[in-house]
């Protein structure tokens, strides 16, 4: 029997229930209010009285309404379906709401019911399956959507029956399991996971060994994620966040993209609406929210549902790892999720970390980005999560709660900077302070010496280090002025501009030089670098820097012309002239 | 509303702090109104019978045999089409000498609009000034605030945004205002003859701070109307957006509730979105465009006020007296229109988007010059150049005193090119050069 209550107390979204029997810790209640049932989350259980949270507004709310509380966590629904979905953050179908306004308390499924499936079997009858083994697969849209063994399912089990090909909703049984003591299960093309604990049906979690495109230079070249891998993109207002994790969202080489738009502005979830059903797919030539689920809890919809936003990101990417597939996750931003989470630690009075967060701030954001990575399916096949959140620092300062937990958690930093947003050098991702640790992997080295370039590791780092020296010399130069430092200095500042300009910054906007195939990087790199190991000699500073403005003209035209093509070669030969002429 | 026919009266208080009163009142709603010794207050926070009430204008000289009498409704709004031309409290009362309104009672800070009904913005509003139409254009659904000291202009120039802004609908949402810019704004919009399509909502300095809480619902209420119902154009003026967030810190202060950063409550990000989010263009034609002012300290935009409001809003425009000129000008490195991309190019002239860039690198280059020429180093000839330029655009161009249409900015901006620079110097793509630059 379910375990009923009655409210005692209201603090804006945190609301007091006396209970009439068990109840768990994060276990969903409703709370009745007029027609509506209000979706609520137990966060607290001192006594008989459990604190919950409310995920919507609880105006109107008195002492005294009735909760019942459901026997299970915050769940996400699993089946066909999902793909270029729009949910909000408890997995409500956007689409399929009524009305121009979100109306509290309005329920919508996130799979429809009623449509029906071609599912082809994988298995025969007398197999021996464990949990996320296939049972079959149905075809979502270009996918081959898996069914797999409920998550859930403990222990090993024998196929009873398996259904035949053909059409079926989710909700028709389409296997029947027998467990070892003899018990059968029937098994339809649905689940159910709860969001915050990690999917592990899989049978092994090795390290990451080989890496995710993204097209972005900056990333790929200097600082690559791995597939599988974390990461992270702190930055002040206004220096490109949002273009950078749509160009992601655009580029990355993966065969699955979830978009958490967790807290943020929602002209921008608008933006993938309204264009990413219109634009392609360079990699595959469908269109791009083919690809693309959409979970938004948007700045202005219900606090406390922005957390269940990113863990409902989270399963339903394991969910789709667990069928052997690529999946990217975006979250735009962890920030939003935490001062969520900062709100409802302070009603609840606990004792304040630094900046007023919950002192548990770390080990919730290191858990969350633990659950990405690239795993070994139980039939040997691999599939994986890779994560890159966007961090949104109080005032522009890196120093803060959010940005040093994600830092200890997440393996890539792309800073973006401020000073690199105001001289328009876009992607603004910091090249000095921004590192990925992957390049320090040796796994790593070995998938680039193969897929790339035999010294590949080596010319990156060797890239970082013209930066970094540049960057020193233009601080002398800033104090002592143009004439007061040898000629030297100015060469190493215009070789790391060289690198700055032609391979850091890149035009998002460019048709051509959005997105750089790993091909054209190997090959830019190296003709950069090869460009800078150099010593060209000036009389004065001013040939110096007219001679590298050319050069960087030159490379930039050859960026915005398609690889390889007689424009490309043009530039490249009028390079390699101006070159031997100095 | 069964809850109306009878109302509650209460006159036993058992605690009072500077903003907030508590009694035991069993069967309270959470977030309704009720009357304390003739003030108004709303209920934060209910535990068992014990309620407490938020008095938005204090507490002072409130006894603890108060009268407390329940509303069973939070604070709502009349709308209909007689909000036209009406000036209102903070509570929705007219403050003009006029009847009451009649019409529907909505509650104010309703729920907000599903994303995925939402169209995205694509309509140009122009208002005349260059530093704006120019290099930060304003889309109809947008959200902006005025980043400014407290000492520029930025009331009369929002005042002139509006009402050249070719809209249906302008509400003012006064929180703090002086009573001099509350009598300006009036005389503004009367000598315009605007008056019919305007509705504002004051609170003033004379009255409680913490009534401004309730402002920007009041007056995203009154546009959601007009919005929704009528598919009307509505641009909604906030200002200040600031004494708004101050209020907010008293009441959170006054609740015990931790401060984070700045001493602004932890939830300030979700309270200021609550209210910029309202902005949206509706698929019907309808538009709510927000104009804030968010008052700066020294320039600082790492507050916690400017911080939260940039990350929330669709970018910044910022004014500063140009000191070679003296004019107040929207600086154009500094402000950002986030949603101009949707427009440039598209509703204007097909120039407009490597002019506008090309104009701001040639005013950065001036910045560069003028910094060399603190610094005591030798100006080169180009530099010299750039700075007659500088000069030229902030007082032709970005100076909020001029008033011209997109093209004839555009013309102009060419214009100052040919006087300065040479082809290759602005460099533009050949085809618009080709196309614009005339001689004379």
């Amino acid at each position: 029997m379910k375990t009923t209550g009655i409210v005692k107390a209201i603090i804006a979204n945190l609301v007091t229930i006396e209970v009439d029997g068990p109840v768990a810790q994060n276990e969903i209640c409703f709370i009745e209010l007029d027609d509506a049932r209000l979706m609520a989350e137990v966060i607290k259980v001192n006594g008989n009285s459990a604190f919950v949270q409310v995920f919507e507004s609880t105006r109107g709310l008195r002492v005294g309404a009735k909760a019942e509380f459901q026997q299970h966590l915050l769940e996400v629904t699993l089946g066909p379906g999902i793909l270029s979905s729009n949910y909000d953050g408890l997995q409500n179908n956007l689409a399929t709401m009524e009305g121009f306004f979100l109306k509290r308390g309005e329920r919508t499924l996130p799979l429809d019911l009623e449509k029906v499936w071609d599912f082809t079997p994988l298995v025969q009858k007398g197999d021996s399956v464990v949990a996320a083994d296939w049972l079959g697969e149905v075809k979502e849209g270009w996918l081959p959507h898996k069914i797999m063994v409920p998550f859930n399912f403990l222990g090993s089990y024998t196929i009873e029956s398996i259904s035949p090909e053909g059409s079926y909703t989710v909700t028709d049984t389409i296997a029947v399991l027998k467990d070892q003591s003899g018990e059968k299960h029937s098994v339809n093309m649905m689940q159910k996971w709860p969001t915050k604990l990690a999917v592990t049906a899989y049978k092994e979690k090795p390290r990451p060994f080989n890496i995710m495109e993204t097209g972005v230079r900056v990333i790929d070249t200097f600082n690559p994620i791995a597939e599988g891998g974390t990461g992270f993109i702190p930055g002040p207002f206004g220096c490109g966040k949002t273009v950078l994790q749509h160009a992601l969202a655009k580029q990355a080489e993966a065969d699955i993209i979830i978009v958490a738009a967790c807290g943020e502005r929602a002209n921008e979830v608008v933006e993938i609406f309204s264009e990413f059903p219109k634009l392609d797919d360079p990699r595959t030539g469908r269109k791009l929210m083919e690809r693309t689920t959409i979970i938004c809890n948007t700045s202005n919809m219900p606090v406390s549902a922005r957390e269940a936003s990113v863990y409902t990101a989270m399963t339903i990417a394991e969910y789709y790892r667990a069928m052997g597939l690529r999946v990217l996750l975006l979250a735009d931003s962890t920030s939003r999720w935490a001062q969520a989470l900062r709100e409802m630690s302070n009603r609840m009075e606990e004792l304040p970390g630094a900046d007023a967060f919950p002192v548990d701030l770390p080990a919730i954001i290191s858990n969350f980005y633990s659950r990405a990575g690239i795993v070994v399916l139980n039939n040997g096949t691999t599939g994986s999560v890779t994560f890159i959140g966007t961090v949104s620092p109080a005032g522009g300062n890196l120093k803060e709660p959010v940005t040093e937990s994600t830092k200890k958690a997440a393996r890539c930093f792309y800073a973006l900077a401020q000073h690199r947003a105001d001289s328009k050098r876009y992607p603004a991702v910091d090249p000095i302070d921004s590192y990925s640790k992957y390049l320090d992997y040796p796994e790593m080295a070995e998938y680039f010496t193969q897929k790339v370039h035999a010294n590949w590791v080596e010319m990156v780092w060797e890239g970082k280090n013209v930066v970094l020296r540049g960057k020193e010399a233009y601080e002398q130069i800033n104090i002592l002025g143009d004439d007061g430092v040898p000629i030297d200095y100015h060469l190493r500042f215009w070789k790391s501009e060289l690198i700055d300009f032609v391979i850091l910054q890149q035009d998002a906007f460019d048709k051509i030089d959005a997105s750089t195939s790993m091909e054209r990087q190997e090959y830019m790199l190296e003709k950069i670098l090869h460009i800078c190991r150099k010593d060209f000699h000036f009389e004065r500073f001013e040939d110096c820097a007219d001679f590298y403005k050319r050069l960087i003209n030159l490379c930039r035209q050859m960026n915005y012309s398609p690889f390889k093509d007689s424009s490309f070669k043009k530039y490249e030969s009028e390079i390699d002239l101006l070159i031997t002429q100095a | 509303m069964t809850t109306k026919a009878f109302q509650r009266i209460y006159t036993q208080l058992e605690g009072i702090t500077k903003a907030t009163v508590s009694l035991r009142a069993p069967g309270v709603a959470n977030d309704e109104l009720a009357t304390v010794a003739n003030r108004l207050a709303q209920v934060v926070k209910i535990h068992g019978d014990l309620v407490t009430l938020q008095v938005f204008a204090g507490t002072e000289g409130i006894p603890t045999n108060a009268e407390v009498v329940f509303h069973g409704e939070p604070p709502a709004l009349n709308v209909s089409d007689e909000l036209s031309g009406r000036f209102f409290n903070a509570y929705g009362n007219p403050i003009d000498k006029g009847p009451a309104i009649q019409g529907e009672r909505r509650q104010i800070g309703g729920p907000s609009v599903n994303p995925y009904k939402r169209k995205q913005p694509s309509q140009l509003i122009p208002t005349g000034i260059a530093g704006i139409d120019l290099n930060n254009t304003l889309v109809s659904g947008q959200k902006i605030p005025f980043f400014a000291d407290p000492d520029q202009p930025y009331n009369q120039v929002m005042a002139m945004v509006a009402l050249r802004a070719d809209v249906d609908k302008i509400i003012l949402g006064g929180m703090g205002l002086s009573n001099d810019d509350f009598l300006y704004f009036k005389q503004m919009f009367e000598n315009a003859g605007a008056l019919n399509k305007i509705i504002s909502f004051v609170n003033t300095t004379e009255q409680p701070p913490v009534e401004r809480l309730l402002i920007p619902d009041m007056a995203l209420t009154a546009a959601e109307y007009f919005a929704v119902d009528k598919n009307e154009k509505v641009l909604v003026l906030l200002t200040d957006m600031t004494l708004y967030a101050d209020a907010l810190s008293i009441v959170s202060n006054r609740m015990d509730q931790i401060p984070s950063k700045d001493s602004m409550p932890g939830s300030l990000y979700s309270d200021l979105a609550k209210i910029y989010e309202k902005a949206v263009q509706l698929p019907s034609g309808g538009s709510i465009t927000i104009i804030a002012v968010t008052t700066l300290s020294g320039g600082d935009i790492t507050h916690a006020i400017p911080d939260n409001t940039g990350y929330i809003t669709e970018g910044q425009l910022f004014l500063r007296t140009d000191s070679d000129t003296g004019k107040v000008i929207v600086d154009p490195f500094r402000s950002l229109s986030r949603l101009k991309q949707l427009v440039i190019g598209k509703q204007t002239r097909d120039d407009h988007n490597q002019v506008m860039n090309a104009a701001v690198r040639l005013y950065a280059d001036a910045a560069n010059a003028k910094t060399k020429l603190e610094n005591g180093f030798d100006l080169s000839d180009y530099d010299n150049r750039c700075l007659s330029y500088a000069k030229d655009y902030a007082q032709r161009l970005l100076a909020i005193d001029v008033n011209i249409n997109t093209t004839e900015m555009l013309d102009r901006t060419w214009e100052l090119f040919r006087k300065f620079f040479t082809q290759t110097e602005v460099a533009i793509k050949q085809e618009f050069v080709q196309k614009y630059w005339k001689d004379v």
